[in-house]
């Protein structure tokens, strides 16, 4: 708690992607994902354009491209699956490489693989320039309930204090000699998590009191109202206004 | 789990982006009600409108979820499952606030760590956080309903309603991939595939689910929402105590001792310290003889009747091999004269009947073997304890 409160999916910085107000960003990498989403696979050349798109939003945020790769890892399973298709689907098949493979399988695989990949970076751009707390006021000014968001800043709030509690109970349980090594020590485990559960959930009423007891009535103060100018809703649409410029373009090629 | 952009179109990814909007809006409301009665909180709270609970309640119930989807359970060899939580979140803090915090933990996932696309929120809450949770809860209710008033019968409902709460969130994907998935993989083999790995995955899942509600019970029976009519019993105090404790230390050596020489002191021993004896154990060993049981009907039932609903159709690796023509050079298996070869049973025509007969005749070796090791193992360990304490 000491070391400041921005979490470590944030990197801190003051580009001109930084500063924009939150809810025009989220909408802006809504609206790309949705062209992204309607694109026809076949053009392929779009998507390469895409990519262009967000890796100039990374170099204009001093977002390194290690960064953003390493958080790209998290679809792995996907293309795990992914790669999968070609074998599996139906349809006509051609051989690459001595292999039989479904034509529309290759298609699947890459659709999926290009849309999946280009909508986990654009999230990942958007966490990484956008600090939590204000991606919920974000939210909650797109409409989102407000008692939605407060659900969800409590779980960002207390999300690492309860997964530190858990960290304290596996070291509790390592330190007593104990090491999960198969399904017969489900229960140990599960025990935990029960306990886990009764901290949680006991937490939470206390938050309550202290709440209650400084004043809540069941909905937070907006001190920080954030607005946005012309300019700003400007110069967050252009990424998704380029990107619907080549998606047209793609559904006209094609 | 996650299903990430662009694997289902964009029509079906609006419908259920506005299926769970009316989701979340239901809960929303519903989860209110939920927080409020819930046994925790003293009575007089009633009475401010108890609205402001909700969010910090349901916020840390989130964040338990996001937590608990953390802790690895191995299974064997180096590779472990995790909870996905549904079934559990629905039975401890009931169904609208269950919806509501694994949504949040959806929503929170697809935006702040990208697993599962943003476009494909709708698919992912109504998949996971509604039909789940829902499914679970129903199945929940229904089993207490008819076999009511017993701790136990929290723990196999639990059980049962997590196994099929996560296949029924498998079914529910492959109807939703049926109207709109962008690949053209047939149906059944998406089914098949999807539902075949999604029992084994229910199986984990309703253990673990069934052990935690069982931990929560048996130190807050209040705070686990789906048995509250279950926990409503009274305390009593129970002032034979006194009666009670100077026997205790007399059974344990009387105990210890009959164990060692059987023949020679087993007769003299007084009556009362003997049956005194087993009374605490009882109740563990008959619950983890009832979890035995549900988990020998679970198994029966999907060797012998789900068995014929599977696809006859080779599975992934046997259908690749044939392709690739790897399996010409595979020999064939030493046991294939057996009268199991195959999954069927040889002299059975039928394949449904056969597949089924084989199914439940391996379920029966496999636990015949098991229990064989098992016992052998525990007579071995019963036999080196007292060699130790004495």
């Amino acid at each position: 708690m000491g070391a400041g409160h921005a979490h470590q999916l944030y990197r801190e910085g003051r580009s001109p992607v930084h500063t924009l107000p939150p809810h025009c960003k989220i909408a802006a990498v809504f609206c790309f994902v949705v062209v992204v989403v309607s694109t026809p696979r076949e053009a392929v050349w779009a998507f390469g354009a895409y990519a262009l798109l967000l890796a100039g939003v990374a170099a204009v945020a001093r977002i390194p491209a290690g960064f953003l790769l390493r958080r790209l890892l998290i679809e792995i399973p996907f293309v795990a699956f992914a790669l999968l298709m070609p074998f599996v689907a139906e349809g006509e098949r051609t051989t690459v490489l001595g292999m039989s493979l479904s034509q529309s399988g290759l298609w699947s695989a890459w659709n999926i693989l290009a849309k999946g990949t280009l909508g986990v970076a654009a999230s990942v751009l958007l966490a990484s320039t956008t600090e939590l707390r204000s991606l919920l006021l974000g939210l909650q000014r797109l409409r989102m309930p407000p008692l939605m968001v407060q659900i969800a800043s409590f779980m960002i709030r207390y999300g690492d204090v309860i997964t530190d509690e858990m960290r304290r109970m596996r070291i509790a349980r390592r330190s007593r000699g104990f090491e999960a090594r198969g399904i017969q020590h489900w229960g140990v485990l599960a025990k935990s998590a029960g306990a886990l559960f009764i901290r949680s959930y006991e937490r939470g009423e206390r938050v309550h009191l202290a709440m209650v007891s400084r004043g809540y009535t069941g909905t937070m103060p907006v001190i920080d109202e954030v607005t946005a100018s012309r300019t700003q809703w400007t110069y967050a649409a252009a990424l998704p206004l380029t990107a619907l410029a080549v998606c047209l373009t793609g559904w006209m090629l094609t | 789990m996650h299903v990430p952009d662009g694997f289902i179109n964009a029509p079906v990814s609006a419908a259920t982006g506005v299926v769970a909007a009316a989701a979340v809006a239901v809960s929303l409301r519903g989860a209110r009600r939920e927080l409020l009665d819930t046994a925790g909180g003293p009575a007089g709270d009633a009475g401010t409108g108890g609205g402001e609970r909700t969010a910090p309640l349901a916020g840390l119930v989130a964040a338990f979820i996001f937590a608990v989807q953390m802790l690895n359970f191995p299974v064997a060899a180096g590779t472990s499952g995790h909870l996905l939580g549904g079934a559990l979140a629905a039975i401890l803090v009931g169904p609208y606030t269950g919806v509501l915090c694994v949504s949040v933990v959806l929503l929170m996932q697809g935006v702040l760590f990208a697993d599962g696309g943003l476009t494909a929120l709708g698919v992912n809450i109504t998949d996971m956080a509604v039909v789940t949770t829902v499914v679970a809860y129903a199945i929940f209710r229904g089993l207490l309903k008819l076999a009511p008033g017993r701790r136990r019968t929290v723990t196999v409902a639990s059980f049962v309603a997590a196994l099929v709460s996560v296949p029924a969130a498998a079914a529910a994907f492959t109807g939703l991939y049926a109207l709109g998935g962008t690949t053209d993989v047939p149906i059944g083999k998406v089914f098949t595939a999807m539902f075949g790995v999604h029992v084994l995955i229910g199986i984990g899942e309703a253990a673990i689910t069934a052990l935690t509600v069982g931990a929560v019970m048996a130190v807050r029976p209040d705070l686990v929402h789906g048995a509250r009519g279950v926990a409503a019993r009274p305390l009593e105090l129970r002032n034979t105590g006194p009666v009670a404790t100077p026997g205790a230390p007399a059974a344990a050596p009387a105990a210890a001792r009959s164990a060692d020489e059987p023949g020679a002191t087993a007769a003299p021993e007084p009556a009362a310290p003997a049956a005194a004896a087993p009374a605490p154990t009882a109740a563990p060993r008959s619950s983890a003889r009832r979890v035995w049981l549900a988990g020998l009907a679970a198994a029966l039932l999907c060797a012998g009747v789900v068995s014929f609903y599977a696809s006859a159709s080779p599975d992934g690796l046997e259908k690749v091999a044939a392709d690739k023509g790897i399996d010409k050079k595979t020999e064939d298996h030493a046991t294939k004269d057996s009268p199991l070869a195959d999954y069927g049973v040889k002299d059975i025509t039928d394949t449904r009947l056969s597949g089924g007969l084989a199914g439940v005749i391996g379920v029966g070796a496999t636990l015949a073997v098991g229990t064989g090791v098992f016992v052998v193992v525990r007579r071995r360990r019963s036999a080196a304890e007292p060699a130790e304490t004495s």
